[in-house]
């Protein structure tokens, strides 16, 4: 909402300033965005023709302009609008102005590798339309080259934000009220409207008594006998200070009135309506030209202001071309109605239509003031374009729906936390337009006609919070104590692991949760990938079901930039389904490139399985999996090397999986073109984790200091290849799990020297006795144990 | 006793000599071997007549560790002196670097999660989380946001399925509803986590974080919330003294509603929080409106209090001067390492929250 210190004083008895009014206007809820000084940015924007218009070399979907700014100059501009076109009179903004929608700088900028100095505007650009698809064309009268597009209302102006609960403050006069009741001015009273009524409107009007019909009220007055013209100066001020440009003193009276009492109305010429004004639904296929200069074909159910020969336009949306006003308008019809919000929503969501009238019914009009609308519309009318006005006609009635709320002051002091005396809450509900009714400390509210927002007491003690204003409100230091433990035991190894991670050299990274379907399905085994039905882009398609997708993504950029030794992780949610619920917290981990690179003190070593395999033990040991309980083996996924990658899991190669490691698959490497060879990663379930309640200070038994010396033993076998080292240790470890402390292997050859089908391992026994030094004796016996127990169980041979 | 004192010289004289390790251990043994000097006169100690034995053993003795002293000291000196050698060549070029090694790091974005967290644990809230698609139910309507409100307008939606039922959280709100559901007030949480929105420009990101707070008692009122929000933004930005401003806005799901600006400088290029005249939002909160504490099936009647919303990826950028959103989801290594933490940097109340 825009507005300027002299509109508000046609409503505010005031001596405050600009400033004074913007800040109380803040403080009260009405938050000003920007004080504008006279807009001298507005200046910039130049009416421009495109001399000629072609084909970016480098985009199919751009075009390079030669735009003629004024004095015979012409300049090059970059275009994305399908409607520049060769002799096209449009807006040029030259470079270092400032875009109103959204406030960007211009600069002088590449696209696509060809330099555009400035823009061609769109009217959404210019905050005067919400037509985001082409770029203004500019009507024959407006064909000066050179000069400025906006002219200028002198006038500083306020631009303010208003929350969707006051469609009041959508006026000029409901900014007044506010301000009165916060004590800075008295609000001026409505002055009487006089007007000789002396005929009835020729148009009969009707509204169909049709299911969810979307009109309430329908009013509306005919003024004969008009001369349409260009607005007086002092309207045509209000006009531009709004940012939008006078047309018509017909078009600018309907917008002064929107704007002015938040009335939206809408003015017919009355000659190019068939007869009578038909209010119905709408019914599919049915299309009108609107006065967007687009095209809408309806669906059935909206809600359409029709005559005898079709649709005229869309009731509190938009009007339409056929029944427009134009400097030739003898007679009019203006039409002051109240249509019901959800409606409005519902079908301008479904058209795609934004405007100022939508805006407003969508949130709320008063359907007291469809007489008032009327009879100053025509009163203006009559004013500067001369004429006579009919009798008022109003269909249709609505329910009241306000209720009367009870309030009890103690109520505001519990809620609010500071008191309030009932002569305050009467001053300021009064003040906002409330009747009351007070017996003793029980009070009887009724809310005013155009405050839709108002409901319940809370409703209304909002209401004197924040015109008593929130630095009242008393600062209570919190308390100390707590409910409950901060974090349950999830929370906690989520946190623990995620710094576990990063304490092994990984990087934390945080991507979207959405990503492209195309690499994602490399990562997943959903049958049915989770789409996004409104993608921000066809390459952001779905929600991801493996951490991977947007790892390896993220890889691939680094490493494409020459940063091509990369450890990376995230910690957080891939998705398994498209409901509340069907999503898995999971930590992603990739490495790839080497662990040491062309250096003077090491070998260049790539980063292998047994690295990545490392990394995913030691962060579950560190929240806590217990490493005798984490059982490998080569279980995989499709998108890992079938033959280096495999499982962790919980006690058994069936029981919960913990995590999955290995080389990323070769093919998927290849088909990403990831510039490496060698991607390792490891994927950590963390819902899977056992979730121990107990700590660890319970589970673990009492320390026995032992002072007895550590034995370590080496052995050599010749073995069937068939045998993993896993299940050799798992076997030597069975044989006395009290004395045999560890089972290192420190050699695996197969080759020269070894029969086919053989390998030859070789692994020391650390023992570590706990009541006694271990003799020659003993340490013999249990050697032969070892050796007899691999041999046996595996048909291994003892090398010697 | 002439003997004694000839060994003494002749020994004395020896050892003084600059002699080798090899030399002293000859020394030792010449001395105190099986048939050393002094091992022999300690032997024939029985054949020294009785009146003049004692005298003479006692010298013996105060010979035998005059000598052993000396050959200590000697050996010492010896070995120090090889080392010494050893050491005069044995130079490296200690600015060589050494092995290769990577360093971790934490995203931004979860070094504030830890560091919000700490503040609200300290004041007795526990963390809650709720799942990010949701049910246009728990996003919206319970919310107090009913379908055709405008203020669903704020809230640009990605949704999952064409009826519009299922989509992306647009908000942390949910949480509310949801924690409120599931169990019994009172409710001291907050929820931290990711939200979407479907919207992508340079300031804005399609997914990012917000932190919801929830304090349901039978006697929580604004000044509580005033006092909570306080508190925190004190404590996060780390300064003494803040300026924050409570301004009235409207949420569907608070009533009344307030968005809390606080006050900046820019000294130097650098932004400067709590002090100074410029105002910035940084959250949105109220006290929770009663439909919403009777569709979380909480009697409004006895139970009231406030909800507040905050974004993570702001306070971020905020405390830690970063410019650009969009690079907090781009996996650039550069910026990761330059804005990221060290993992051990675990923010406390007792070792100060930053460094």
């Amino acid at each position: 909402m825009i507005t300027s210190l002299s509109w508000l004083k046609n409503h505010l008895d005031t001596k405050a300033n600009i400033n004074q009014v913007a800040e109380r206007l803040t403080e009260i809820g009405l938050e000003v965005e920007r004080v504008n000084s006279s807009n001298t940015n507005l200046d910039s924007f130049i009416i421009c023709k495109i001399v000629k218009s072609q084909k970016h070399p480098n985009a199919d979907k751009l075009k390079l302009c030669d735009v003629d700014v004024g004095s015979g100059k012409i300049i090059k501009v970059v275009c994305g609008a399908e409607n520049a076109r060769d002799g096209l009179f449009t807006v040029y903004a030259p470079p270092g102005t400032v875009i109103p929608v959204n406030n960007m700088k211009l600069k002088i900028a590449k696209i696509r590798g060809i330099e555009s100095h400035g823009m061609l505007c769109s009217g959404y650009e210019l905050k005067q339309s919400s037509d985001k698809e082409g770029i203004i064309e500019l009507s024959k009268k407006e064909k000066k080259i050179g000069e400025k597009y906006f002219q200028n209302s002198g006038e500083k102006t306020l631009d303010i934000s208003i929350t969707p609960n006051r469609p009041d403050c959508l006026g000029v006069r409901g900014l007044a009220r506010d301000l009165a009741s916060s004590g800075l001015g008295k609000l001026k009273k409505s002055s009487l409207i006089k007007l000789d009524q002396n005929f009835k409107s020729p148009i009969k009007v009707s509204i169909k008594k049709d299911k969810e019909q979307g009109c309430g009220i329908f009013g509306s007055i005919y003024i004969k006998d008009v001369k349409n013209k260009e607005s007086p100066d002092w309207l045509k001020k209000r006009i531009l200070s709004l940012g939008l440009k006078p047309i018509s003193a017909i078009v600018d009276i309907t917008n002064f009135i929107m704007f002015d009492l938040n009335r939206p109305l809408h003015a017919y010429d009355a000659d190019k309506i068939n007869k009578e004004i038909i209010v119905r639904n709408s019914s599919n296929g049915e299309s009108f030209e609107a006065l967007d200069n687009k095209k809408y074909t309806l669906q059935n159910n909206m809600c359409a202001i029709t005559d005898k020969s079709g649709v005229l336009g869309l009731g509190g949306i938009i009007g339409g071309t056929s029944s427009g006003t134009e400097f030739s308008t003898k007679n009019i019809f203006l039409e002051s109605a109240y249509f019901f919000p959800a409606h409005i929503r519902k079908t301008s969501k479904i058209l795609n239509i934004d405007t100022d009238a939508k805006y407003r019914f969508e949130r709320g009009i008063d359907p007291d003031s469809i007489k008032l609308g009327l009879e100053l519309g025509a009163r203006m009318i009559i004013d500067i374009c001369g004429g006579k006005a009919s009798k008022i006609s109003i269909e249709g009635k609505i329910k009241d729906e306000r209720k009367t709320i009870n309030l009890e002051t103690e109520k505001f002091f519990k809620i609010i936390g500071f008191s309030i005396t009932t002569t305050e809450i009467k001053k300021i509900l009064s003040s906002l337009g409330c009747s009351l009714k007070i017996n003793g400390k029980k009070m009887k509210i009724l809310p005013p006609t155009w405050r839709p927002d108002i409901n319940e007491d809370i409703d209304l003690i909002e209401e004197l919070a924040r015109i008593k204003g929130y630095d009242k409100v008393p600062l209570i230091n919190p308390e100390k104590e707590s409910i409950k433990e901060t974090l349950n035991n999830k929370q906690k190894v989520f946190h623990f692991a995620q710094r576990s991670v990063a304490s092994k050299g990984y990087v934390e990274t945080v991507t979207w949760s959405f990503t492209d379907s195309r690499i994602d399905n490399l990562f997943s085994e959903l049958k049915k990938e989770i789409k996004l039905s409104n993608p921000i882009s066809s390459d952001l398609d779905v929600l991801r079901s493996s951490l991977y997708t947007n790892l390896i993504i993220g890889a691939k950029k680094n490493i494409h930039r020459n940063y091509e030794d990369l450890m990376l992780f995230e910690i957080g949610p891939v998705f398994k389904g498209s409901k509340p619920g069907e999503q898995l917290t999971m930590i992603g981990a990739i490495k790839t490139g080497k662990q040491s690179r062309k250096n003077w003190i090491e070998k260049e070593r790539n980063f292998d399985v047994y690295d990545i395999k490392n990394d995913a033990l030691r962060v579950l040991n560190d929240v806590g999996v217990n490493s005798e309980k984490i059982f490998v083996s080569n279980k995989t996924k499709k998108w890992y090397h079938p033959g280096r990658s495999g499982l962790l899991s919980l006690g058994s190669s069936s029981g919960p999986e913990l995590a999955y490691f290995g080389e990323i698959h070769p093919f998927i490497i290849s088909k990403l073109d990831l510039k490496t060879d060698n991607v390792l990663g490891f994927e950590i379930i963390l819902d899977n984790l056992p979730d121990s309640r107990k700590k660890i200070r319970e589970t673990k038994p009492q320390y026995i200091i032992s002072d007895y010396q550590k034995v370590v033993r080496d052995f050599a076998f010749v073995i069937d290849e068939k045998y993993s080292s896993g299940e050799i240790i798992n076997l030597v470890k069975k044989i006395n799990k009290e004395l045999i402390k560890e089972v290192k292997i420190f050699d695996v050859y197969q080759g020269e020297n070894i029969e086919a089908g053989k390998k030859s391992i070789a692994f020391n026994v650390i023992l570590e006795p706990k009541d006694k030094t271990l003799s020659d004796n003993d340490i013999e016996e249990i050697s032969k144990k070892i050796i007899s127990k691999v041999q046996e169980s595996t048909g291994a041979k003892l090398r010697s | 006793m002439f003997e004694i004192e000839k060994i003494k010289v002749q020994y004395l004289s020896k050892l003084n000599e600059p002699i080798d390790q090899n030399r002293l251990n000859e020394i030792k043994t010449e001395l105190f071997g099986k048939n050393g000097i002094l091992s022999k006169k300690f032997k024939e100690l029985g054949s020294i007549p009785e009146e003049n034995r004692k005298n003479y053993a006692s010298e013996l003795n105060l010979l035998k560790n005059e000598l052993q002293e000396l050959i200590i000291k000697k050996n010492e000196e010896i070995q120090n002196q090889e080392i010494n050698k050893k050491l005069k060549d044995d130079n490296i070029d200690i600015t060589l670097p050494g092995r290769s090694y990577f360093n971790g790091k934490i995203h931004p974005v979860s070094q504030v999660i830890d560091e919000v967290t700490s503040i609200f644990s300290e004041i007795g809230f526990s963390v809650e989380e709720g799942p990010d698609v949701e049910s246009e139910y728990y996003n919206f309507s319970a919310l107090n946001t009913p379908e055709n409100h405008p203020a669903r307008d704020m809230h640009d939606t990605f949704y999952l399925d064409y009826s519009k039922d299922l989509l992306l959280r647009t908000h942390t709100s949910p949480v509310q509803v949801r924690t409120m559901l599931k169990s019994k007030p009172p409710f001291k949480i907050i929820a931290p986590g990711r939200t979407y929105r479907h919207d992508s420009d340079q300031t804005h990101s399609p997914m990012f974080h917000q932190l919801e707070g929830l304090h349901i008692d039978k006697n929580i009122n604004m000044g509580h919330l005033k006092g909570c929000l306080y508190y925190f933004v004190k404590k996060f930005f780390e300064v003494d003294k803040v300026k924050i401003r409570f301004r009235p806005s409207h949420f569907p799901f608070t009533e009344p509603s307030a968005e809390v600006d606080i006050g900046y400088k820019i000294n130097d290029g650098k932004i400067k929080i709590g002090e100074g005249d410029n105002w910035l939002e940084i959250l949105g909160c109220g006290m929770v409106h009663p439909n919403v504490l009777k569709n979380a099936k909480v009697n409004p009647n006895q139970y009231q209090g406030y909800a507040f919303g905050v974004g993570i990826d702001r306070l971020a950028m905020l405390k830690y001067g970063i410019n650009d959103l969009r690079a907090f989801f781009d996996s650039d290594i550069r910026w990761l390492k330059f804005y990221g933490f060290d993992p051990l940097d675990i923010p406390t109340n007792y070792r100060g929250l930053s460094r």
